[in-house]
Parts: structure tokens; C-alpha cells; sequence
């Protein structure tokens, strides 16, 4: 690296320092892939674990949960002397059994509320319509759906022939959270722990009951992976492009820059989805590579325009005839000239190519083209996230703030690299 | 104050009898001839009508015919003398003998025409190996219309509700040289309805058909759709603040609605989701103790209740859905996974097939329900039997694609009743049958089937069904999973909204405003 | 200034040309079955389907069809609409998304020069670092997360005070506000950022040293001076802010239930419908490829060196 171009990184170098929100940009790009790099070794939960019992869970630090026994789930024991809708044991989140006596009633609506009924059209969620079968005095209903750690009221509607409501009765009912003990086969003398803490999701659990924050840094390191890989491959192979373009100038330059620009203006989202189902996907495949490879095809003209226009300045410069003239080669002297100089403002286009790939894969998780699970990432835990944001909104602010947080960080860091550039450049001008 | 109000009601108007809905998407194809999806049959069920149509119960009342007989082969129809076009003049036999005609002509590409077969020498005329003029039907005069059959066909009168069957009337059909039904004015109506405006991707109105027959029963002057859109949260959205009156719920959705004490109601639609296996030569799903052991791993409870979470969905082990008429009544029992069968079956397998079990490929659409079922799957296999499962998440067309080509080992794939007969899901594990992308083959499966389409409803056939059931459950011929519920939102003054298994649905004909309630 | 538009417009066919083959080269890479169903169709229907929209061609036929079509504006029949033309759609489609594009446009430059100015006018105090953060964060959250928050944030304003502001839809003006509003927020953003680092550009520029040494009053000089020249670089990006807004409008079309072309795009996508996705590509591209045209020309108009520096 010559003189010139020394000072130039060490002036950059010393502007960024200076500037504190560069800095903070540039530190917090550094926790970020941190976060994803040595995330599952400080936080080694699996991300595929599944726990029916903990779905959609809000963040805890551990909650406590009541052992249960499988058997238990499914059959019902009707207590004697009935009279109205109650419950056939204590209620839980893996099932809530009830029981009533049949009278004169024709069938049955059994209904599901999470606040007081205050009519007849206002029973809530609807369960079932049930009719006694058999000659038994009772009947009974196990309530296993998606339940929740609360207060639930169930309302029985007894229904003539004709299916028209003669009346209902209300039973409210508490549920505590509870675990089948099968799950929890790693502890020992479960049969003397009735209660138990369930280990801790700081973060939350999903739609499936999987770790959040397990799933945050598993789903990172796909965003990252294609918010870095994607802008390297394009810009590289851009710059290379750009670099030839600009050094053979000519017939070549105009056909290769005439090309560039077609590239350029072809629509990119419309494309991008368009190469995406283009490339379809095998079985197992994850959808990553078919993505890298989209915007691999459409974005590199930009680096190229950059590094040609620069190559084109610098190629009349003295030092580069000098080198010529000392009978090096052109790669060399692209190598060992140009490219440092250009560098920095590639490392400008990729700072700010980086939030541009992480919202592209995102934008196509919504569109329902991203990633393919097993494989997640932080854009498909939003899509997954937006439809519960107001009941259950842990799934979708986590994984948007850690998107938000890495497009900030980059912009941050690329306008402080920028500047700094423009400072250098205009001083180094005059 | 029980519920909450807003200050006006753009949902519902008392006075004009004006409904607002919205629609999944743009009906895609309003030529009864040829439409194939849901969303065209709901509008096609509004603005016209068939020979018969489904009153309360999915009983069969008259549509343009007023009175019919059918005995053995022969089906004859009486129709209305005020049973009318929009346009005022009558509907005739002519009309019906032409739209059937037409439907069975190759060059209409009709993907139902199928579902004329059981007219005489139908599948003939098809085929092109028959002039339409052979056609069993026939068109004694104006009001008459007398079908032959090809044999004795038990649910023939509920097919005649299908929107195939709809009545076309020549004239009007050749007027708009070939663009028939690509706009409102492009479409003749003789249904309770007529399509007044369709500003197409974006809204549609419809308005009462002055000239239809019972219009003295249609209570609602109009319903306008000025919402077309998918997304299950921008229809809650639109429903809240009371732009809409009607809207279907998601598990997402369902815990805002209960907090805001909406009319919630639930509905079976129907229909059957399943997993279809690959009988393909080669496939390692064609050793029966693997489909057993996979088939022992899943705990249907746990995939309805706490993975779908759908409410209103049920758990099913059998092939045919309860509500069909026909079957003899059963429990439908949901077996408990049994891990240590499973692992039994799994060595079996393993011993048959002289080797581990490869990995396999599970096809799904990529719908949220379909991965979270898939990622279930998934690991649930995995754990039990330490089987692999590959994702292949496929968008519609895609899946398709592979499922015809048989480009897979394991596939979630979902069936809906075209008519209200068991015959309509027998027919799918036919081996012949297209739809059944695995290509299971059983001989004395394919035989009971073709004994069923003859025999007159009765406890032979009941009889019949009841050993199609146990075949498939002996061999696993697919492993039934659930049947889907829909649960939604209504509008507390909107009243008689009809849910409907077949054809159109929801069913707004015969709704009605009751500006009494409390809102 | 003749020689030169001829030339760019030579440069403008090619490159619709190239966006065209681009389409359908991809289009025929995609894999799946476009004729299919959810109940499967009888080899016989298909056959006839194939020879209805000509897939039963050899691909070069289709391809000279294809071309030979689109050079009459014939973009062909829908797949999925059945009996509905390309053309029709793009007709019906269009006018929404650009009708939205042009309203979340004038947000964004109108907010860009107020919000820009604003923060220069403050600039390193509060009102500036506020203004920067508001700017930085929203680029920083993703357009559908922003749209559905937005939504909702109206519905509970609607359910607390009775207001009733229209949720999605499209139609009135009113229904036009919110969607426009999501839809702009990312040039807002881009553009306000331009136009305080541009206003900071004048303050120090000799020529309001000299309005002020001249004794001008300050209204004046904030006016005519300091605006009027101020806002010139941020203009210069509108022709690329359109684009933007036009094709990023998927987002805000889905969110909104809003009938525009690129929801209508993600809809042809998922059911493969190859026509309308031809057609709406090719069609964007040219749009596209036009806009920049004409920005361009506009540009040669008003400096003269673009001119000269490219006939050389």
C-alpha cells in the first residue's frame, strides 16, 4: 500500500474514533454477530425443542408448573351426586374436565369464554354441541385447547329438539399451569415434586413452545449469513467486474457498463421474487441459497458503476504509468493501486448493502418466500410473529428489534464511514 | 352497557338492508361452466340458482324446478312458470340442455365436467366419442326437462345444486363471444341477486334480482363487498370497527374477539385434512409397518389442540366425515400414539426393507398452519423414531406440480365434498382417480367403490362404506388427521346467515337485518 | 439535445427489450404447473388449456408470440382470471399503486423539506438529534411490521374515541392517508436526511454571506435563498424515490387491502399465473425504465455539461 493511501485509512481510521455514533454503530455490529456467533454456547438450549405446554409462553425466569400424569388426560370419572356443570378434577392447562347432569335437555352447547358471559350471545368461544348417547346420568367434556394459565368461563346451554336454548348455567374456572410429567424425564423423584419450576425463557417461547431467545440466535445467524455473504458476493464480484471494465476502457467499457445498466433496470423486488420461485427449491432445501443467488444477479451493477468510475480516475494518475512503465502487470497493478484506493468506498457500499439484504429476506418471509424451516430467521420469526402481535406481541417485537437494531447499527457505522471519506477525499483535493 | 358500540355502522344498514362483507380474493372465474374455487361459488350461489337447491339441514328444496321425480334411471324435472332471467324472460329446459352441452364440450376445458357423468352417455360426449346430441337430456318443452341416466345414481338430485349445473342461456352466452362472465353487464343472472357493480381486485355489489322467483324472501336489498383482501388480520381489523359484518377467525385473532364479547359461532366445513403416502415403486412407503409406525407416533389431540389450535377443528381417525349421509353411526375413537408398537413396526420395517429407514419428504403448501404441523412432524418423528423428516414447503402451484408427479414420500393434503354423498370422498382413493396423488391401488377398495355408485341408498350401501372404511384403516391408505372447523364473527343484528359444506358458502339469501337487537 | 435524446431513447428500447427476455427466460424456469388444481385436471381439459394460452408451442415460438404480442400491447389472458385480459388488469391495477405512490411521494418530499430544514435550522441541538433519531429509526423497522402497528394503532384510536378512520380499502381520500403515510416513511426518512446536510451545504455558502451582508432580512434569506437552493439536490432524487415507492408498494397494498399491481403481483406469484407476471414485470420495467428517461432528459435540459460530457 503505497504512502497516500496509508494515510488515508489511518485519517478514516482516526475520524470514525472520533465519532460517537459511528462508534456506537460499530460496537453494536460487533455484539450483534456476537450475539449470533456465541450466542448458543452462553444460552445452550436446543431451538428445535418443542413444549406443547409452554405455547406462546411471555417471557419468565422460571415458571412453576404442576406435574401431571398422561393417563390422566383423556378419561373422565364422573364425581357422584351432580346437580349442576363442574369440574371432574382440578383443572389444568393440559385438560379441563366437566361434567353435568342430564335433564330434560335434548343435547348440549358447551361454550368457552375468558370473561363473564352477559348473555345468551355472549357465551364465548363455542366447544362442541354434545347428546347423550348412552343411558348414563352424566356427560362430559375435556377441554384441551390451547389453554392458558387463567380464568376461564365455561357455559353449558341446554338445547331442546328443535336445537333452540331453554337456558344456561356458567361455571368459572381457574387453571394452573401444568406439565406431563413425561416431559420432564431428566428430574428425578418426580413422584415427590408435584410442583416444579420450568427452567427459564427470558425471551419467551413461540407458537410451539421452542426457546425465543434459542431461536433468536439461531435465526440471526441466518439473517446475518445472508445480510454478509450476499453484499460480499455482489460487491466482489461487482467491483471485479467494474475494475476490468474501467482498466480495458474502450469498446469493452461501453459494452460491459451497457450491460450494467441493463441489469440495473430490471425491477428489483419483482425480480427478486421472480429468481426466487425461478430457482424452486428441493426438498430440504432452505431457500438461502436460491436468495443469495437472486441478489447476487441483480445487485452487483451498483459496486460496478462505483469502482469503474474510480478505476477510470485513477488510471491516468502518474503513479499508475510509472508502475506501467516498470512493466507491471495489469492485475497488479489493479491489485496493488487501485484497489486500495477504492476500497473504502466499497466498504461504504457494503456497509450499507448489509441492512438492504436483511430487509430484502425479511420483505420475502412476509410475501411467504423465505427461509424453509427447520431454518429460521429473523425476518420469518416476524412474519411468524405479526398475527399475534397484540395478544401475544414478545414474538414479534424480539426478532423486529434485533432486525431494527442491525440496520441501524450498519447505517450508523456506513454514515460515519462515509463521512469521514468525504472529509479525507476533499482535504486530500485541496 | 354490555358491548361496546360505535357511533355508526357501516357494516349493516336498517334501513336500506345493506350488508357489508369482505372477500379472500377476487372471484377468479364467475362462468359457472368453468369455475373451480370457493370464492366464485359464493357469489355464483347469490346470483344464480340450479335445478334444486340446500335448504336448512342440507335438504334438498326446489330451485327453477318446482317439482321433480326420479325413479331408477329416469330424472325428471318440472319448472317454475316464474322462474326468470334478469333480463325477464323465462328460464327454460333449452337452458339448462345448452349449459350442459357446453360444459361438455373439450373446447370449454370445464375442469367439473366430471361431475356430469352420471347423465347418460355424458362421459362419451366428453370424450368427443358422441355428439352432444346424445346427451340424456331432454327438453320435452319450455318447462319440462327429462335426464336419463347412465345407472341408477343415488345422490343425482344433490349434484344438480352444483354450480356446473347451472342453467346458460344460449342467446345471451354467444352474444358476449367469448367473454362471457369477465364483467358484470358479461353475465345473465337468475338468482336472488345480480351482480350490480365489480370493480374488479376491488369490490363488487350485489342487489336483489327483482325478477328472481322468491324475491318476495330476500329481506336484503343488497350486499357490497368493498374489501377484498386475505389477510386474517386486516379483516378482524375491518370487522372491529364495524366496516364489515361477517368474518371468519383465526387462533390469532380469537382471544381479541372474546375480549371484545363478539358473536362467535363455529362451523364444521366439511372437509378432510390428511397425509398421503407415496405408493410409488421404490418408495419405502409402500412397506405397510411403516406407514403403521409413523401412523403410531402422531397424537392427533395434541396436533388439533395445541399445534393447528384452530378451534372448531376435530380430531378424526376415519376417512369419512360423520356429517355425511349415509354411514353407520360410529365412534370415531382417537387413538393414543403407542410409542412402543411404533418401534415394533419401525423394526419390521426395517427388516422388510433391509435397511434404515432413508429420509423422508413431507410435501406441504406454505400456509403458517402447514409449516407448524410439518415442524411437529418433524420432530416428533424424529424423537420417537428417529426418523428424518425433510420439509418441502412448496407454494400452490408448486405443490401440485409435485403431488401429480409424485415427487414425495409424505404428503398434508386436504379434501372438500363436491355433493352431499359418501361417494365424493370414496372416489378419492380410486386407483384410477387423479386426485389420489400417492396412487394407492387396492382391487377389492376400487370394486366396493363401483358397487356403491349403483345401489340405492339403504343399509347395503351404509354396508359398503362401512368396508371402504375398514380397508383404508387396515392398509393406511392415507392416515386421516383432522377435520377443519371454521370459527367466525357475526354481526349481532345480521340474522339466518347459513352455512353451507357444498357449493357456495356462507349463505347470505335468506339473511336478514334485525334492527331490534342490540347491537 | 436532438442527437442525444434519439439516443437515449435507442438505449431505453433496448433495455425494455432485455427486461422483457429477462422475464421470460425466468418465467420459463419456474418450476410447478401452472394448469394445475386443486382437483386434479383430466389429462383432455389440459391438453385443451395448453392450446388455449399456446404452452403446447416449442419455447422459441412462444418466446417470438410472446414478443410479437407485446410489440401490439397485448400482454394475453390471465390464468387465474379467467376471461380477463393482462392488459386489463394492468389497467384496473396501475392507476391504484401510482395514485398511492404519488400521495406517499408528496409526504415524503413535503415532510423531507419541513422536518430537514427544521433539524438544519437547529442544527446539534435537541430538536436536530431528535428529528435524526425519529429519521434513523424509521429505516430501521421493517415496512410490514410498521404498516400492521399502524393499523392498529388507528383501530384503538377509533375504538377509544369513536373516530372512525378507515382501517383498509381504498376509494376515498381518507382511505389514501394512512397507507400513503407507511408507504413514504422510508423516502421521508432518506430524503430529510439529504435536505438538512443540504441546507447545512448553503448556510456556510458565500452567496448567503453576502445576502446577509447586504442586509436582507432573514425571512428572505431563509426563503429565497437558503430553501430555493437547498431543496435542488433533494429534487434530483425523486426520480429514483418514484421507483422506489411504485414497486414497494407489495407491503402497504397486502397490510391495506389496497387493489394496486404489486399486490396483485404477489397474488399471480403464488398462483403462478405466467401471463400476469410477464405482463406486470415487463410493464414495471418500462415504467421504470421511462421515468429514468425522462429525469434524465429533464436534466440535460437544465445542465448542459450531462450533454456535452456524453456526446464527447
Amino acid at each position: 500500500m503505497d504512502e497516500q493511501t496509508g494515510n488515508l485509512w489511518r485519517d478514516v481510521r482516526h475520524d470514525i474514533a472520533h465519532n460517537p455514533s459511528a462508534m456506537a454503530g460499530f460496537i453494536l455490529m460487533l455484539l450483534l454477530v456476537m450475539f449470533c456467533v456465541t450466542g448458543k454456547y452462553v444460552w445452550p438450549v436446543d431451538p428445535a425443542a418443542l413444549d406443547l405446554t409452554q405455547i406462546s409462553q411471555p417471557p419468565h425466569l422460571g415458571l412453576k408448573t404442576l406435574v401431571i400424569y398422561p393417563h390422566d388426560t383423556q378419561k373422565i370419572t364422573a364425581p357422584d351426586n351432580i346437580h349442576s356443570l363442574q369440574l371432574a378434577e382440578p383443572a389444568h392447562t393440559e385438560a379441563v374436565k366437566l361434567v353435568w347432569p342430564i335433564n330434560d335437555a335434548r343435547s348440549f352447547a358447551l361454550y368457552r369464554h375468558t370473561l363473564p358471559p352477559s348473555g345468551l350471545q355472549d357465551l364465548g368461544l363455542p366447544l362442541g354441541i354434545l347428546s347423550p348417547t348412552t343411558s348414563s346420568l352424566t356427560l362430559g367434556y375435556v377441554d384441551q385447547l390451547l389453554l392458558e394459565n387463567r380464568r376461564y368461563f365455561y357455559s353449558l346451554v341446554s338445547l331442546d329438539n328443535n336445537g333452540k336454548p331453554l337456558g344456561y348455567q356458567t361455571l368459572a374456572v381457574d387453571v394452573a399451569h401444568a406439565t406431563p410429567a413425561e416431559n420432564l424425564r431428566d428430574i428425578k423423584n418426580i413422584a415427590q415434586t408435584p410442583v416444579y419450576e420450568l427452567p427459564a425463557h427470558p425471551f419467551g417461547t413461540d407458537k410451539l413452545g421452542r426457546d425465543l431467545l434459542a431461536r433468536l440466535i439461531e435465526g440471526g445467524r441466518t439473517s446475518l449469513f445472508i445480510g454478509f455473504v450476499a453484499p460480499l458476493l455482489y460487491v466482489l464480484f461487482g467491483s471485479l467486474y467494474g475494475a476490468m471494465a474501467g482498466y480495458r476502457g474502450g469498446r469493452i467499457d461501453t459494452a460491459m457498463m451497457a450491460f450494467a445498466d441493463f441489469v440495473i433496470a430490471l425491477p428489483f423486488l419483482l425480480f427478486v421474487i421472480l429468481l426466487r420461485i425461478a430457482f424452486g427449491l428441493g426438498a430440504g432445501d432452505s431457500g438461502i441459497h436460491a436468495l443469495l443467488f437472486a441478489l447476487l444477479l441483480l445487485s452487483w451493477p451498483n459496486s460496478a458503476r462505483l469502482v469503474r468510475a474510480q478505476v477510470l480516475q485513477l488510471r491516468n494518475m502518474a503513479y499508475v504509468d510509472a508502475a506501467r512503465l516498470q512493466g507491471a502487470s495489469s492485475f497488479y497493478i489493479v491489485w496493488r493501486h487501485m484497489l486500495p484506493n477504492v476500497l473504502p468506498s466499497i466498504l461504504v457500499t457494503l456497509s450499507f448493502a448489509v441492512p438492504a439484504a436483511i430487509f430484502t429476506e425479511a420483505f420475502l418471509s412476509f410475501i411467504g418466500l423465505g427461509v424453509v424451516p427447520p431454518a429460521s430467521s429473523w425476518g420469518s420469526m416476524c412474519n411468524e410473529g405479526l398475527s399475534t402481535l397484540l395478544t401475544h406481541p414478545h414474538e414479534l417485537l424480539f426478532p423486529a428489534a434485533f432486525i431494527s437494531l442491525t440496520v441501524l447499527s450498519f447505517n450508523l457505522f456506513g454514515d460515519g464511514l462515509r463521512d469521514a471519506l468525504d472529509v479525507q477525499t476533499r482535504e486530500a483535493r485541496q | 352497557m354490555p358491548f361496546q358500540a360505535w357511533a355508526v355502522n357501516h357494516a349493516l344498514d336498517t334501513d336500506t338492508h345493506t350488508v357489508q362483507l369482505a372477500l379472500s380474493t377476487e372471484p377468479p372465474n364467475l362462468n359457472s361452466l368453468t369455475s373451480t374455487d370457493s370464492v366464485s361459488f359464493f357469489v355464483l350461489l347469490h346470483t344464480q340458482e340450479g335445478l334444486l337447491s340446500y335448504g336448512d339441514n342440507d335438504t334438498l328444496v326446489g330451485g327453477v324446478a318446482e317439482s321433480w321425480q326420479m325413479d331408477g334411471t329416469q330424472v325428471s324435472f318440472t319448472l317454475r312458470d316464474n322462474a326468470r332471467w334478469s333480463d325477464g324472460k323465462p328460464v327454460t329446459a333449452q337452458d339448462f340442455l345448452f349449459a350442459w352441452r357446453t360444459a361438455l364440450d373439450r373446447a370449454t376445458a370445464s375442469n367439473y365436467a366430471f361431475i356430469l357423468y352420471p347423465i347418460k352417455n355424458a362421459e362419451k360426449v366428453h370424450r368427443g366419442e358422441l355428439p352432444p346430441t346424445a346427451l340424456g337430456v331432454y327438453a320435452d318443452d319450455d318447462r319440462h326437462l327429462r335426464i336419463e341416466l347412465e345407472q341408477p345414481t343415488a345422490y343425482f338430485l344433490s349434484l344438480t345444486t352444483f354450480a356446473t349445473y347451472y342453467p346458460l342461456r344460449e342467446d345471451f352466452y354467444r352474444k358476449q363471444q367469448g367473454r362471457y362472465a369477465a364483467d358484470a353487464d358479461k353475465l345473465l343472472y337468475n338468482g336472488a341477486f345480480i351482480l350490480s357493480q365489480w370493480t374488479h381486485g376491488a369490490s363488487l355489489v350485489m342487489e336483489k334480482n327483482p325478477q328472481y322467483w322468491n324475491a318476495a324472501n330476500t329481506k336484503l336489498n343488497s350486499i357490497r363487498i368493498p374489501h377484498i383482501t386475505n389477510d386474517a388480520n386486516t379483516l378482524f381489523n375491518l370487522f372491529q370497527s364495524s366496516e364489515i359484518a361477517f368474518t371468519e377467525l383465526s387462533r390469532e385473532t380469537l382471544p381479541q374477539a372474546l375480549q371484545q364479547r363478539l358473536y362467535i359461532q363455529s362451523f364444521l366445513n366439511g372437509m378432510l385434512n390428511y397425509m398421503e403416502f407415496n405408493f410409488r415403486e421404490e418408495s419405502p412407503l409402500r412397506n405397510h409397518a411403516l406407514r403403521e409406525a409413523i401412523s403410531l407416533v402422531i397424537d392427533r389431540q395434541s396436533l388439533v389442540n395445541k399445534v393447528i389450535a384452530a378451534p372448531g377443528t376435530r380430531p378424526t381417525a376415519h376417512f369419512f366425515p360423520a356429517w355425511l349421509p349415509g354411514l353407520a353411526p360410529t365412534a370415531n375413537a382417537i387413538p393414543a400414539p403407542d410409542i412402543g408398537r411404533a418401534i415394533t413396526a419401525l423394526h419390521t420395517a426395517e427388516k422388510e426393507l433391509g435397511m434404515q429407514v432413508p429420509p423422508l419428504t413431507l410435501l406441504i403448501y406454505d400456509t403458517p398452519s402447514a409449516v407448524r404441523q410439518a415442524e411437529y412432524l418433524q420432530r416428533v418423528l424424529q424423537q420417537t423414531l428417529g426418523i428424518q423428516l425433510i420439509i418441502d414447503k412448496q407454494i400452490f402451484k408448486q405443490k401440485l406440480a409435485k403431488l401429480n408427479s409424485g415427487d414425495f414420500d409424505l404428503a398434508l393434503s386436504a379434501w372438500g365434498p363436491d355433493y352431499n354423498d359418501p361417494m365424493t370422498f370414496a372416489d378419492l382413493l380410486v386407483s384410477s382417480n387423479a386426485n389420489n396423488h400417492g396412487r394407492y391401488r387396492n382391487e377389492k377398495y376400487d370394486n366396493l367403490v363401483m358397487q356403491a355408485a349403483t345401489l340405492p341408498p339403504g343399509a347395503a350401501r351404509t354396508d359398503t362404506f362401512a368396508a371402504m372404511q375398514t380397508i383404508i384403516q387396515q392398509d393406511i391408505a392415507v392416515l386421516p388427521l383432522t377435520e377443519p372447523g371454521i370459527i367466525y364473527v357475526q354481526n349481532r343484528q345480521l340474522q339466518n346467515v347459513k352455512r353451507s359444506r357444498f357449493g357456495g358458502d356462507p349463505d347470505f339469501r335468506h339473511a336478514y337485518i334485525d334492527g331490534q337487537h342490540v347491537p | 439535445m436532438l442527437n442525444y435524446t434519439l439516443k437515449r431513447m435507442a438505449t431505453g428500447l433496448i433495455t425494455i427489450w432485455f427486461i422483457a427476455s429477462a422475464t421470460f427466460l425466468a418465467m420459463h424456469m419456474v418450476p410447478g404447473d401452472p394448469l394445475a388444481d386443486d382437483k386434479a385436471v383430466p389429462p383432455e381439459i389440459r391438453a385443451a388449456l395448453l392450446e388455449y394460452y399456446g404452452l403446447d408451442q416449442p419455447l422459441s415460438v412462444q418466446y417470438l408470440r410472446f414478443f410479437n404480442n407485446m410489440l401490439h400491447g397485448d400482454f394475453g389472458l390471465s390464468f387465474t382470471q379467467k376471461n380477463r385480459a393482462v392488459n386489463d388488469i394492468i389497467r384496473a391495477h396501475f392507476p391504484v399503486s401510482a395514485m398511492l405512490g404519488c400521495v406517499a411521494l408528496l409526504f415524503a418530499a413535503g415532510g423531507a423539506m419541513v422536518w430537514g430544514a427544521f433539524a438544519a435550522r437547529f442544527h446539534r441541538r435537541w430538536p436536530d438529534y431528535l428529528v435524526m433519531a425519529i429519521v434513523v429509526a424509521s429505516i430501521s423497522v421493517p415496512g410490514f411490521v410498521f404498516a400492521a402497528l399502524a393499523q392498529i394503532a388507528v383501530l384503538h384510536i377509533n375504538q377509544r374515541f369513536g373516530t372512525q378512520f378507515p382501517l383498509a380499502g381504498w376509494g376515498t381520500l381518507q382511505q389514501m392517508l394512512l397507507p400513503a403515510l407507511v408507504l413514504g416513511l422510508g423516502t421521508m426518512a432518506y430524503m430529510t436526511r439529504l435536505m438538512r446536510s443540504s441546507m447545512l451545504d448553503v448556510q456556510q455558502a458565500q452567496y448567503i454571506r453576502t445576502a446577509r451582508a447586504k442586509g436582507l432580512s432573514p425571512a428572505r434569506i431563509f426563503w429565497v435563498h437558503k430553501l430555493r437552493n437547498a431543496v435542488l439536490p433533494v429534487l434530483s432524487t425523486l426520480g429514483p424515490a418514484i421507483a422506489a415507492i411504485t414497486t414497494g408498494g407489495f407491503v402497504v397494498e397486502t397490510v391495506f387491502a389496497i387493489p394496486g399491481l404489486g399486490r396483485y403481483f404477489v397474488q399471480a406469484v403464488q398462483q403462478l399465473d405466467y401471463t400476469v407476471i410477464m405482463g406486470t414485470t415487463v410493464f414495471y420495467g418500462s415504467f421504470l425504465v421511462l421515468m429514468v428517461l425522462v429525469v434524465d432528459l429533464l436534466y440535460a435540459l437544465v445542465d448542459p455539461r450531462i450533454r456535452l460530457q456524453d456526446d464527447r
